[in-house]
């Protein structure tokens, strides 16, 4: 099943107060983001997105009055695959071995959604026509909800690139932006692939090297066994919200069972027990709203915040190996500085790649420190802010629960 | 009170000639105020035809005896008794039953708006033995004001195979009369032999309370049955001090009873076809039974399903509360380290709330449900019981046929010798097919009695348990806000 961002905003419509997902991505006007060195302003959102049968068409739309662009306004097309080369581009480019590099977006993924849906059409047979309309529209429902959110997960992504004071700048990021034609991205073929993966488990290898050294500047010290941890811990987290997430989902799903079974008991005859069945049958389909718009709160304010927050304390880890690696670099440059000066051979050479090597060394490390500092001060403020949320919208679910509760009970013993 | 009227308002056994049918329905307290009994007397005198075969009216041989609240002189009305009792006379047409029914469905209600005057509980499970011949014993207390009971205020030791030797005795008794017998609840190999065994953990403990609880209601519906109420086995069961043990309890497990009731049906629906108009009523009647238990059958399994479910998530709020805490500790901001904390001492009590949910999601809502489901299958039993009963007047009618065509070849075979005996034989299968024809009509009236008792009480049942399981729900909802409003300035003050 296709569907557009612009139908799924009418179908919001009609559904209750829809779920908002991320913090930085509230739709509507975005943020604008005024670079104070050169004045200019740089916007990018996602106005529009399609759903074909196996990819999602994401429209990106910007605005700016930077130079570099031929227009102030354009958009393009863009598919998931372009986001992530994006991506890789920066990880790979060394000058940028400083910076928490944004996390890529994860890949959208309505295989499960597509299940479901195919195999309530396989059993419509077996159920009335009212439970099929109804678990269809369901189903309909979360597909529009993942669809929805994997469209904020890029659109994410875009716009921590777009506030970054130099990733901004990247010329892979204009040509993403602005270039109207296909990237040609061809996927990695099978060698690529390989070569991939003995890539990283040499990183992997490497950081175990790498994260033994006691490091001697504190602050960094400190960060690795910080980020360790927390990176392990909020893995953790995240896939335990999920279950928590998933539990209250089957909650919510038997309420609407119940409330079918309860209706088809009401429909049978005309007496006082059908009547009380038919109005129970209203209290539990109710319910089971309420409880899906719990689990799915649940599941944009705690289990998102997790899993970003995963990504970029994992982006962190990254950068603290990129620079631990830089250091292993620079103590080699100077060893063999030594070497060559004990020999007196090659010393002119040596001494050049040790300042290479330490200049290097340095500018990341002191562009690292602002990164993960503000990578702190990004984390608390999107904590606090759906912590609070997630708190507020609890209540509000909870009062309306009881508020439904209260007046069912109030209408069932009044009819004694 | 009606209960303090004097002299006893049940009746006694001794002055009804016909307790022996069975034919007592009303018992428990009725102020005569709502029982006119000069009317009812009335109705008989103005008809007479009290012999006449014919006569449409019912009450034309009918009894009632009443007691008065402040007995005047002379008042005409025999004492002892406040039972209405219903002689339904031979042949009596089928169209002035309705008006039986009517009337009697009225009494019905009348008797159920005075208080009720004897009330039940079982507490404390409390076993008794060692190892594998242990066995629970249940305290049963009875709190009553009827006069039918040796002592007000009394309590009894009884035991799980008690119980069903109780549900035993009375459908032998009562269940071929029409009456719909509550069903005891199941046994439990793997519950019992957890308990026999001692083991003492959660499940246990949850399979003595259901257990209990179960019994409970049962002996509940049991003494509100006012015919039920009557029969000495259940008045011993609650008085006597030690009773015989029941053994051959196996025959009526649930399965089994469940395996008689389901052929049972099959006999009723192959047979429906040949009864006449009249009977429309049994035949939707047992059509609406038969939808009710697919229906009560689906949504119990779901309501298992919710009970199971629920359980899920307290553990997953649990196992991330836990998470949630390991979070915090390694978060190295302090106001968001402690809001985590937080976060997980929330999300832990909020754990004890599914907890309980799930609880009540158990013994309010699938309990009822469970309990539903064996009623039912009674009440599909009474249905049956009614076609045997009009096998058994078919059978005889048939017999009396062929008797009277013997008879008929005797005469014309001229055999007078053999002519007598056969003259004997159809003295003897007449009144034979009279009575199966009256136990029928017995049996359908008691029948129709029952299932409007029967739907009735459901009607109070369901409301009244499922209004409790939605108090509980809305507990619930208001622990939830307390916790939420308790967290949210906590995240708040994250700086």
């Amino acid at each position: 099943p296709g569907a557009s961002l612009a139908a799924a905003a009418m179908m919001q419509e009609g559904l209750d107060d829809g779920p908002d997902f991320l913090s930085e991505e509230d739709r509507g006007p975005r943020p604008v983001i005024v670079d104070l060195q050169t004045d200019a302003i740089l916007q990018v959102d996602i106005s529009d997105a399609l759903s074909e049968r196996d990819k999602v068409k994401f429209t990106v739309h910007t605005k700016s009055t930077l130079p570099n662009f031929k227009q102030d306004e354009f958009s393009v097309v863009r598919q998931h695959e372009e986001f992530v080369w994006l991506h890789d581009a920066f990880v790979e480019n060394e000058d940028y071995a400083g910076y928490v590099i944004p996390p890529a977006p994860p890949k959208p993924d309505f295989d499960a959604s597509r299940d479901k849906l195919q195999k309530l059409g396989e059993g419509e047979g077996s159920m009335t026509k009212e439970e099929f309309t109804k678990m269809k529209q369901e189903l309909e429902a979360e597909y529009l909800a993942i669809f929805k959110k994997t469209v904020a997960m890029h659109e994410v992504f875009l716009c921590r690139v777009a506030a970054h004071p130099v990733l901004r700048n990247d010329l892979n990021f204009h040509i993403f932006l602005e270039y109207n034609q296909d990237l040609s991205i061809r996927g990695k073929n099978k060698k690529e692939k390989l070569e991939d993966f003995f890539k990283n488990m040499v990183k992997t290898a490497d950081e175990v090297l790498v994260g033994g050294v006691k490091d001697v500047d504190d602050f960094f010290e400190h960060e690795k066994t910080f980020l360790l941890e927390y990176n392990n811990r909020i893995k953790d987290a995240a896939v335990k919200a999920d279950k928590l997430t998933k539990s209250h989902k089957n909650v919510a799903d038997d309420n609407s069972r119940i409330s079918s079974t309860l209706h088809t008991l009401g429909t049978q005859d005309s007496t006082d027990l059908c009547k009380f069945f038919l109005k129970v049958s209203e209290l539990f389909e109710k319910t089971r709203k309420i409880e899906a718009r719990v689990s799915a709160d649940e599941d944009l304010k705690l289990s998102d915040l997790l899993r970003y927050y995963l990504r970029e304390s994992q982006a962190g880890k990254d950068l603290l190996y990129r620079r631990a690696r830089s250091l292993v670099d620079y103590e080699n440059a100077n060893k063999l500085l030594d070497r060559s000066r004990a020999k007196n051979k090659d010393v002119l050479q040596a001494e050049t790649n040790q300042q290479l090597c330490c200049q290097k060394f340095e500018k990341l490390s002191e562009s690292a420190k602002q990164e993960l500092i503000d990578f702190k001060t990004r984390r608390v403020a999107a904590f606090r802010k759906n912590l609070v949320e997630l708190a507020e919208l609890e209540l509000k679910h909870s009062k309306g629960h009881l508020q439904l509760l209260q007046s069912c009970l109030v209408a069932l013993k009044g009819d004694n | 009170m009606a209960a303090e009227l004097r002299p006893p308002l049940i009746l006694d056994p001794e002055s009804e000639g016909d307790s022996a049918e069975g034919e007592d329905i009303f018992t428990g307290s009725t102020s005569p105020s709502e029982m006119d009994s000069t009317k009812i007397s009335g109705n008989s005198s103005k008809t007479n035809g009290i012999h006449s075969d014919d006569e449409q009216d019912i009450f034309a041989e009918a009894t009632v005896e009443l007691s008065l609240d402040s007995p005047e002189n002379g008042n005409q009305t025999k004492p002892s008794t406040a039972g209405l009792t219903v002689t339904v006379p031979p042949g009596s047409a089928i169209q002035s039953q309705t008006k039986i029914y009517q009337e009697l469905e009225e009494e019905e209600v009348e008797d159920e708006e005075d208080q009720f005057d004897v009330n039940v509980t079982v507490t404390e499970p409390e076993k008794v033995g060692d190892g594998m011949a242990a066995y629970m014993a249940y305290k049963v207390s009875t709190l009553t004001s009827l006069s039918i009971f040796k002592r007000k205020d009394f309590s009894v030791k009884r035991r799980f195979s008690d119980f069903l030797g109780l549900y035993d005795r009375l459908s032998e008794k009562h269940s071929h009369n029409g009456f719909i017998v509550p069903p005891p609840p199941e046994k439990s190999l793997i519950g019992m032999t957890k308990v026999k065994v001692g083991k003492e953990d959660s499940s246990s403990a949850e399979f003595l309370e259901r257990r209990r609880a179960a019994l409970e209601r049962y002996l509940q519906r049991i003494i509100k049955h006012p015919t039920l109420l009557q029969d000495p086995d259940v008045r011993e069961f609650l008085e006597k001090d030690e009773l015989p043990r029941a053994v051959n309890t196996q025959a009526l497990s649930g399965a089994s009873l469940l395996r008689m009731v389901n052929k049972a049906a099959d006999a009723v629906s192959k047979m429906t076809i040949k009864m006449n108009e009249s009977d429309i009523w049994f035949e939707e009647k047992f059509q609406e039974i038969e939808n009710e238990d697919q229906q009560i059958r689906k949504l119990h399994a779901v309501v298992e399903t919710l009970v199971n479910h629920r359980k899920e998530l307290a553990m997953n709020t649990a196992i991330f509360a836990k998470s949630a805490a390991m979070l915090g500790s390694s978060e190295d901001h302090t106001a968001l380290s402690r809001a985590l904390s937080q976060l997980a001492e929330v999300e832990e009590k909020i754990e004890q709330l599914y907890h309980e949910q799930a609880n009540n999601d158990f013994f309010l809502f699938a309990e009822l449900l469970s309990d539903y489901i064996r009623l039912i299958s009674a009440v599909r039993g009474v249905f049956d019981q009614r076609m045997k009963a009009w096998q058994r007047w078919q059978d005889a009618q048939t017999t009396l046929q062929k008797k009277r065509e013997n008879e008929a070849r005797l005469i014309w075979a001229n055999k007078p010798d053999r002519l007598q005996q056969a003259k004997d034989e159809i003295s003897e299968w007449e009144p034979k097919v009279l009575q199966c024809e009256r136990d029928f009509e017995r049996i359908s009236l008691t029948i129709r009695k029952e299932v409007a008792r029967f739907e009735k009480e459901q009607i109070k049942d369901f409301k009244s348990r499922i209004i409790v399981y939605l108090e509980t729900l809305q507990n619930s909802q208001q622990q939830l806000i307390k916790y939420w409003e308790a967290f949210l300035p906590e995240a708040k003050a994250i700086a």
